[in-house]
């Protein structure tokens, strides 16, 4: 029983962290490559947006998108304010990566592509991306387990994932072991597959060298 | 801006058929001066590469030679000065009289008319040698992938390495690399090609496969420009010499006269001294 419950929890936490996971990529990459321009106020920016989120606590984060935004009139569900905060502030953690992976490469590469007649957008798309991904899929993988765990801070605004209804359950039973224990095991039991996956990602991106 | 009109310019771009035929240069320098921050490293270079010329640049290090090859393409923008390909404005626009910076979209369609190839080969490492030579026909000329296939063999082929075309670059030598790289400017089917020093990163016994490769090309009548410390190369393969020192063209001319008797004490110094080096 207590199982179940959980189990709802669970599949709530995922749904949390794709989306988180979903919009952190969207945004890190554009960030990275605006980064990655020589546009000076846009850089500027971007360095903005990431030393903000990246040094303000998730939880301050969710309380501003959640209980600040209300007192503006912009009141967010609390999935979706989940999926906002923790996607933007893991957003600020992948522009780093990106733009890591990005300036790993030779800068040559971007020039032979440019020197075929490719535009700066192709040189990314068919040069640049395709060789940075090998490089940040280990981080990836990373951002993306401590994301799974993260999403626990969503039961702060009251986001119906498993720990929002662990608290529950043991205020209810006070089975708060068992309960607590269970829960444990469900991040686990999720998080294990996650690693598996980014291991065989790695192993199964095309080798050359 | 300027009076003296470059001698494409002057041909009519309705008639290309002809002026290729005509008077009109592949690539025209006009004016070229560039600065990197307060060093200026190219100081007005004005030179035209004629259809079919093959000019080779020599100079010592530092002299600027590369960077010119660089501002033909404009992967380095010129401080000042135009570049023409077949008489067209390359890079810039002309809007009420005055000249603009292009686009990087209009840009690129003007850079994949001109092949580059690098000191370091810079192939893409994570495509095969036929993909690296396909990518450009594909997605930068609109070939279907399966033509732009055939197209990379047909290059692979005229470079000799017909047999490494599912090859991952790490795999090949630096002459290889080299060898695919020129295939891939090959198949822009470029209307010059650009050699930046192709074999200085190469290991002595490799820079013959390489140079044989160049010399073929040479015979079939294009146009190129090459940047290269070869000297005797230079001699066998160019119709022109250009010895460029300190941003600036010292003299030029046939290879037997600026090779052989040179009339610039800097450009004897400059010999003297490779030669006897190589």
């Amino acid at each position: 029983m207590f199982a179940a419950v959980l189990l709802g929890g669970a599949v709530v936490s995922v749904w949390i962290m794709l989306g988180a996971f979903s919009v952190a990529v969207v945004v890190g990459l554009f960030m990275a490559l605006v980064a990655s321009t020589r546009n000076r106020p846009l850089r500027f920016l971007v360095t903005c947006y990431v030393e903000v989120f990246r040094n303000v606590p998730a939880l301050t984060q969710l309380f501003i998108i959640y209980f600040g935004l209300a007192q503006i009139g912009l009141r967010l569900q609390p999935i979706p304010a989940a999926i906002i905060g923790l996607g933007l502030g893991g957003g600020a953690l992948l522009t780093e990566v990106f733009r890591a992976g990005i300036e790993a490469l030779h800068h040559g590469q971007r020039e032979a592509a440019l020197a075929v007649g490719m535009t700066p957008l192709m040189a990314v798309r068919h040069i640049i991306l395709p060789q940075a991904w090998r490089i940040v899929l280990p981080p990836l993988g990373n951002y993306s387990m401590s994301l799974l765990k993260e999403t626990s801070v969503a039961s702060a605004i009251a986001a119906p994932e498993i720990m929002f209804y662990a608290r529950q359950l043991v205020t209810r039973t006070f089975e708060t072991p068992l309960i607590y224990s269970m829960t444990a095991f469900l991040y686990l039991a999720m998080c294990l597959p996650i690693g598996r996956l980014v291991a065989r990602l790695e192993r199964g991106s095309r080798s050359w060298q | 801006m300027s009076a003296t009109s470059p001698p494409g310019a002057a041909a009519p771009r309705a008639t290309p058929a002809v002026s290729r035929q005509g008077d009109a240069a592949v690539v025209t320098i006009e004016d070229l001066y560039k600065n990197f921050g307060s060093l200026e490293v190219l100081k007005g270079i004005d030179l035209a590469i004629a259809w079919g010329e093959k000019v080779a640049i020599i100079g010592p290090s530092g002299s600027g030679k590369s960077t010119l090859l660089r501002c033909v393409n404009y992967l380095e923008v010129p401080t000042r000065g135009h570049i023409y390909l077949e008489g067209e404005l390359f890079g810039e626009r002309l809007v009420d009289g005055r000249h603009v910076r292009m686009s990087e979209r209009e840009l690129a369609s003007q850079r994949k008319h001109i092949g580059m190839i690098f000191q370091s080969f810079y192939l893409w490492p994570h495509l095969t040698a036929r993909e690296n030579v396909a990518i450009a026909p594909e997605k930068v000329f609109g070939l279907p992938r399966k033509a732009a296939l055939e197209l990379a063999d047909t290059m692979l082929a005229k470079v000799h390495l017909a047999e490494k075309r599912d090859a991952f670059p790490e795999r090949l030598s630096g002459g290889q690399q080299q060898r695919v790289a020129i295939a891939r400017a090959l198949a822009q089917e470029p209307k010059v090609i650009l050699f930046d020093e192709p074999t200085s990163a190469l290991d002595p016994e490799l820079v013959g496969e390489v140079l044989k490769v160049i010399e073929e090309l040479a015979a079939e009548g294009r146009s190129m420009m090459l940047v290269t410390h070869e000297i005797r190369f230079a001699q066998n393969v160019a119709d022109r010499v250009v010895f460029i020192d300190h941003g600036v063209i010292v003299e030029q001319g046939p290879p037997a006269e600026v090779i052989r008797r040179p009339s610039h004490e800097r450009t004897r110094s400059f010999l003297s001294q490779l030669l006897q080096d190589g």
